[in-house]
Order: structure tokens, then C-alpha cells, then sequence
């Protein structure tokens, strides 16, 4: 099963994002290293439609944002919005235009005033597979995550033996 | 000289997994049709059944977004570099709600050539 392992700061930064945009959705991109599979370049970016239901990349940022990270190569690990009336979970539109298969489909909802609801999703050929958010608490211990599972609130903080 | 063209992962089941490839024609609509002479489907893709660009596919030549060129219009000339980008959108509205709008309307024929992309891209995986 596929996990998305990514820094508190990071989705800090996201949640605040979501924050700020409320009620207009906010989206974004974390860019990482080709391969990596780890995000670790938080990229805000603005939606075009203004709009509490759609959210669209003005296409010119989108040009300059894949370009930067081609130079450095990275890729999008992670492309993210929010949802401000409903839950964190891809709607019907969001399946149709989901066009980076590689990419983790980070959902952020700001329904509730006082908590967020964090899932994140693969989007590949229209069929949707939810995955464990794993948030890595960099700044404390880096062997120390805390476990979001399917939306639910934090529910454990591992500590990971390194086996060394 | 020729006119290199960047294939979005998405597509790059019609490119035999090639990121860049190369085509010539003195509009878009040249490019697309001599593309889709060696990569067949991609042309689909892009252009609707009433012919003109989808929507929600993000074309540009060289720095310049092809909506403000003339879209399928626009004028190339060898060692342009055309990029094509699938667009970044979605929302918590409605897919039917969305389609209803006009500006959307383009969604409808997404969702179509979307279903055509998985059959193809199904067919890759079962080749390998």
C-alpha cells in the first residue's frame, strides 16, 4: 500500500493556505526530487476560478511552476486542494481531471472552523485509492511521525526503530 | 530543423513513453496532425469533435499560452518548443454541475477521452 510520508511544516504551510482561501478552494503543488516520492518544496499556488466549488491553475504560473521544477528536477509529488464545504475526499470533477497519475491527490477540508480533515488519494485512470498520510515530525525527532488514517484525527505517534 | 514538442506523463502512452519528440507544420493544427501521423490518439486528446483545443489541456509555444496565439491557429516556425501541459483543476462542485456551465463545458468531453485514455493506458500496462 502507498503512504504519503510528508513534513509537519509542510502541511502547516497547506493548512494555512486552506486557511487563508477559505471559502474560495486553495490548491498547490509539493515538488520533491524525481523518484523520491518525498515532497519537499511547498509551491502555494493560485486558483484561476476563485471559487468556493473549482479550483483551476492559471496556466501561465502552471508553465513556470513544471518548468522550475524540470530544471531542478523534481516532479509534483504532491497536488493538493481544498474542499471548504465538504469532505476531503475527490469528487466526481476532481477524478475527470486528475491528469498526474504519479502524484498524490492531497485533500484538505475547512469545513470545520477549529479542525482540518487531511486525506490523500492516487487518482490513476478515473479510479481513486485512498493512502495513510504520515506526518513526519521533522523538527522534534525525525524518527517520529504521527498518523493520520483515512481522515480521522491524529490517532498515534510512532516511533520507528531504525533496525540499526 | 523541427519543432520539439514536451508529452505530459499522461500522454506519453501514445509516445511509447517519450517525454520530448519531434514534429513540423507551420500552424498547431499541422503540428497535431503530423504528430498524430506517428503517435496515433494524441490529436484526440487535444481537440474536440467540434475541432478545436480542450479546455482543460494547457498548450504553449515556446513562453506564450496558444489561447492568446490564435489556438489551433497559431503560427510556428522551426525550433519552437511546444508544451503540453494536462490542466490542474477540480472542486468539490458537482461534475454534472460543473459541465452545466458554460465555461466548463469542455468537462463533458474530458470525462470521455478520459475513459478512452484508461482503455489505452490499460492496454500499455497489459503489454508489459
Amino acid at each position: 500500500m502507498h503512504v504519503l510520508s510528508i513534513d509537519r511544516s509542510i502541511i502547516d504551510a497547506i493548512v494555512a493556505h486552506a486557511r487563508r482561501d477559505h471559502p474560495d478552494e486553495a490548491c498547490g503543488v509539493v515538488a520533491g526530487p524525481v523518484g523520491s516520492d518525498t515532497p519537499t518544496r511547498h509551491i502555494p499556488m493560485d486558483n484561476a476560478a476563485r471559487s468556493m466549488t473549482f479550483y483551476e491553475f492559471d496556466s501561465m504560473e502552471h508553465l513556470r511552476v513544471w518548468r522550475e521544477m524540470d530544471d531542478r528536477d523534481e516532479e509534483p509529488v504532491v497536488i493538493y486542494h481544498s474542499h471548504t464545504a465538504t469532505e476531503a475526499y475527490p469528487s466526481r470533477t476532481d477524478v475527470a481531471f486528475a491528469g498526474e497519475p504519479g502524484a498524490h491527490y492531497l485533500l484538505v477540508s475547512t469545513r470545520e472552523p477549529d479542525s482540518e480533515e487531511i486525506r490523500s488519494f492516487r487518482i490513476v485512470d478515473g479510479v481513486v485509492t485512498e493512502e495513510p498520510v504520515r506526518v513526519v515530525e521533522a523538527g522534534v525527532d525525525p524518527h517520529a511521525v504521527q498518523s493520520y488514517m483515512f481522515g480521522q484525527s491524529p490517532a498515534t505517534v510512532d516511533y520507528e526503530c531504525s533496525g540499526r | 530543423m523541427a519543432i520539439e514538442v514536451r508529452i505530459p506523463t499522461i500522454l506519453r502512452s501514445y509516445t511509447g513513453g517519450a517525454k520530448v519528440v519531434e514534429g513540423t507544420g507551420d500552424t498547431l493544427a499541422d503540428l497535431l496532425t503530423d504528430l498524430d501521423s506517428r503517435h496515433g490518439g494524441l490529436r484526440g486528446r487535444l481537440i474536440t469533435d467540434a475541432g478545436t483545443l480542450h479546455r482543460f489541456v494547457n498548450v504553449y509555444v515556446n513562453d506564450e499560452d496558444v489561447r492568446f496565439l490564435g489556438a489551433l491557429d497559431a503560427k510556428l516556425s522551426d525550433g519552437d518548443s511546444v508544451t503540453i501541459l494536462p490542466a490542474v483543476a477540480g472542486g468539490a462542485f458537482g461534475f454534472a454541475a460543473a459541465a452545466a456551465i458554460s465555461s466548463h463545458s469542455a468537462a463533458a468531453a474530458a470525462i470521455s477521452s478520459h475513459s478512452a485514455a484508461a482503455v489505452v493506458a490499460g492496454d500499455a500496462v497489459a503489454a508489459r
